[in-house]
């Protein structure tokens, strides 16, 4: 029977069936974080359970950690609470754990790629709904709730309903300027915040298997935005050529090994999907959020819409549109901006920071613009480095910071103002999300990176982009 | 767990769309290492003004509306996977959210905590705002045994869906991990084969 690659990696895992339908799926890697981890180890120690297979667990530090003065202890005092409880909890229960200070310290999303550990062929779990980033290597990876953290951490095992399978087809050829972040906004714009809920999300099409695994890791990392519990594509040689040497992929013979075992990795051809959808790439441009969902995104050169989109309310749209402070059938362009914020997992990565020095090299930031760029990873950061990326930053006037979460979700001290604009490459703009009464506009590197040199919002394809 | 039996209270309506859990509880408020207490910064920047006055026309300030019970428009629960929105929700006093249609995580996060997600038709759902809003104490009858929501006024009455692994858990207080650990066996021979 034809299979999709999401039932092949799926029915490999599922040790039983439960009354009633539900399937215990074994989990291969899990990710745990400060926020929502403590209560977990809590729950362990409440019911004297050991953490059941601590060597397929990885820690690390990134929502609550400033950006700035990594070396000194943090000043607040209960994100510092919470980060040393980590320390504490991972040190009690045998897991290891890359903290502040440690050289594969960074976003959880973008060190379990770049060390190799996220591979395809697994099942991914972490306390955070961005770990549908890790899908861009053919693999199952979601988020979970800390009640689940708890479980995977006592059995290696989650209780689930398997979900609906989707697949998005995008293909042709992108025009210059217009990055895979545009892709997903554009998606999640067609689609709704809430279209792919209940589904998995497979993501194929000549468009997909062009980009570059840190432009896929982008895709499938904003999958949870239209609800979809993930994303996936299929592995091929960008997958393995970008694993091949990574610290804890296999080695030598073993890494051959395992390629010839990542190769059957694919939906088989007349599979069949419970919904599926086609997209052309020339018809995406670069993309702006104008409200308060990521669903709520237009092409730049279009207009805000006059009415929210069938099913939804007059007065939610009504309500974002004020708290955006934008008014029906306006422009974006023009629009003063005096926030930008580049990092997250969405686009921190090496290739999202080259792509902003190549553009910011010999420009300056708009006076009055506040540029933050935050690596995903100290190893990020330390790539940055090597090739003198920091040094244009600096020469443009653009803050570049340490390793994590920061003003993506504004649980450290770097945080939008109210009522300020943010031209943000993260992956939420909801209301406050960035601080109370900021306004988020999502965006790629590029359009932020231009938004922050022009000190408004600007179509950064008349800025002499090549790709 | 606490066990869940039949819920008669008044409810409380939100008739926005799209409540993501940055709005149930704000990432800033997420720095605890319990699991008590969210529910003082519930939905906390539509109750409050950054001066930490009350915002008297968001409606868990209006006295009027109080029950156990949440009614909100689809898509509730949306974005971040953070429990901390159930344990607020339920911390301030909600025994069950009803709306139109819930996100994954969420409706997860919400069973494995005593919370019940009750899905409802968007026609439903509209007759329970329209019984709140012609009396703010009017009554429900959530009943998990039938899978029953009642609007005790006109006595109209939906079942709705529930995972029946999830029901027997939550009418018994049990949790997924009483379950899985009971699993240990198996577990430990599937890594053997696998």
């Amino acid at each position: 029977m034809q299979k999709t690659l999401f039932d092949k990696i799926w029915d490999a895992h599922v040790v039983t069936t439960a009354e009633g339908g539900q399937e215990v799926l074994y989990i291969d890697r899990h990710f745990i974080h400060e926020v929502t981890s403590p209560q977990a180890f809590a729950g362990l120690r409440a019911r004297s359970l050991p953490v059941f297979r601590p060597a397929q667990t990885i820690a690390t530090a990134d929502h609550n950690v400033p950006t700035k003065n990594q070396h000194l202890p943090i000043e607040e005092p209960l994100s510092r609470s919470q980060v040393e409880k980590l320390t504490e909890n991972c040190t009690e229960f045998g897991v290891e754990l890359y903290g502040l200070g440690h050289p594969y310290q960074g976003i959880v999303h973008v060190i379990g790629p770049e060390l190799g550990i996220t591979q395809p062929g697994q099942t991914i779990v972490c306390g955070d709904s961005h770990t549908s980033t890790h899908g861009a290597f053919g693999n199952i990876a979601f988020g979970i709730g800390t009640s689940q953290v708890e479980q995977v951490l006592a059995t290696q095992c989650l209780l689930l309903k398997k979900p609906k399978r989707m697949r998005i087809t995008v293909d042709g050829r992108l025009a210059p300027g217009v990055l895979s972040k545009d892709i997903i906004l554009y998606i999640i714009a067609q689609l709704s915040a809430a279209g792919g809920t209940g589904y998995f999300v497979e993501y194929a099409g000549s468009a997909i298997r062009a980009l570059s695994m840190e432009a896929r890791m982008t895709i499938c990392n904003m999958s949870i935005e239209m609800g979809a519990r993930g994303g996936l594509i299929a592995p091929d040689e960008t997958t393995f050529d970008y694993l091949r040497g990574r610290a804890f992929a296999p080695q030598g013979a073993a890494f051959e090994a395992a390629v010839e075992q990542w190769r059957e990795l694919y939906s088989d051809p007349g599979a069949s999907f419970d919904q599926e959808y086609q997209f052309r790439a020339e018809d995406i441009a670069p993309m702006l959020t104008y409200g308060t969902n990521p669903g709520m995104g237009i092409r730049i050169s279009e207009v805000i819409p006059t009415a929210p989109t069938p099913g939804d309310s007059v007065a939610s749209f009504s309500k974002s549109l004020e708290y955006m402070g934008f008014d029906p059938g306006e422009s974006m362009l023009g629009k003063p901006v005096r926030y930008v914020f580049i990092g997250s997992c969405t686009n921190s990565r090496i290739e999202d920071l080259r792509l902003v020095a190549q553009f910011v090299q010999g420009k300056q930031k708009a006076a009055g613009v506040s540029a933050m760029i935050v690596p995903g990873s100290q190893q990020v950061a330390k790539q940055a480095q090597a090739e003198g990326l920091d040094k244009i930053f600096a020469a443009a006037g653009f803050d570049f910071r340490e390793p994590g979460c920061s003003a993506c979700l504004g649980m450290n001290e770097d945080k939008v103002p109210a009522g300020e604009y943010c031209v943000s490459t993260s992956n939420r703009n909801f209301e406050g999300r960035q601080g109370p009464g900021a306004r988020t506009i999502l965006a790629s590197p590029l359009t932020a990176a231009a938004a922050a040199v022009a000190g408004e919002i600007v179509d950064v394809r008349n800025w002499g982009i090549e790709n | 767990m606490e066990k869940f039996t039949t819920i008669r209270s008044t409810a409380v309506p939100l008739p926005n769309e799209d409540v993501d859990t940055d709005q149930i509880i704000p990432a800033r408020f997420l720095k605890a290492t319990t699991r008590d207490g969210f529910g003082d910064n519930l939905f906390r920047d539509w109750r409050y003004h950054p001066d930490g006055a009350t915002r008297t026309d968001f409606v868990l300030n209006n006295p009027l509306y109080t029950g156990q019970i949440l009614v909100a428009g689809k898509n509730f629960g949306c974005g971040s996977s953070r429990e901390h929105a159930a344990w607020a929700l339920g911390d301030f006093g909600f025994r069950v959210v009803v709306s139109s249609f819930f996100a994954d995580i969420f409706k997860g996060n919400a069973l494995n905590n005593g919370l019940l997600p009750v899905q409802v038709s968007p026609d439903f759902l509209h007759d329970i705002f329209t019984a709140i809003e012609i009396d703010p104490k009017s009554g429900f009858t959530v009943n998990l045994e039938n899978q029953t929501f009642t609007i005790n006024a006109s006595g109209k009455t939906e079942t709705f869906p529930i995972d029946p692994f999830r029901k027997t858990c939550l009418i018994n207080g049990y949790d997924d991990l009483d379950f899985l650990l009971s699993l240990r066996g198996e577990i430990e021979a599937f890594e053997q084969r696998a």
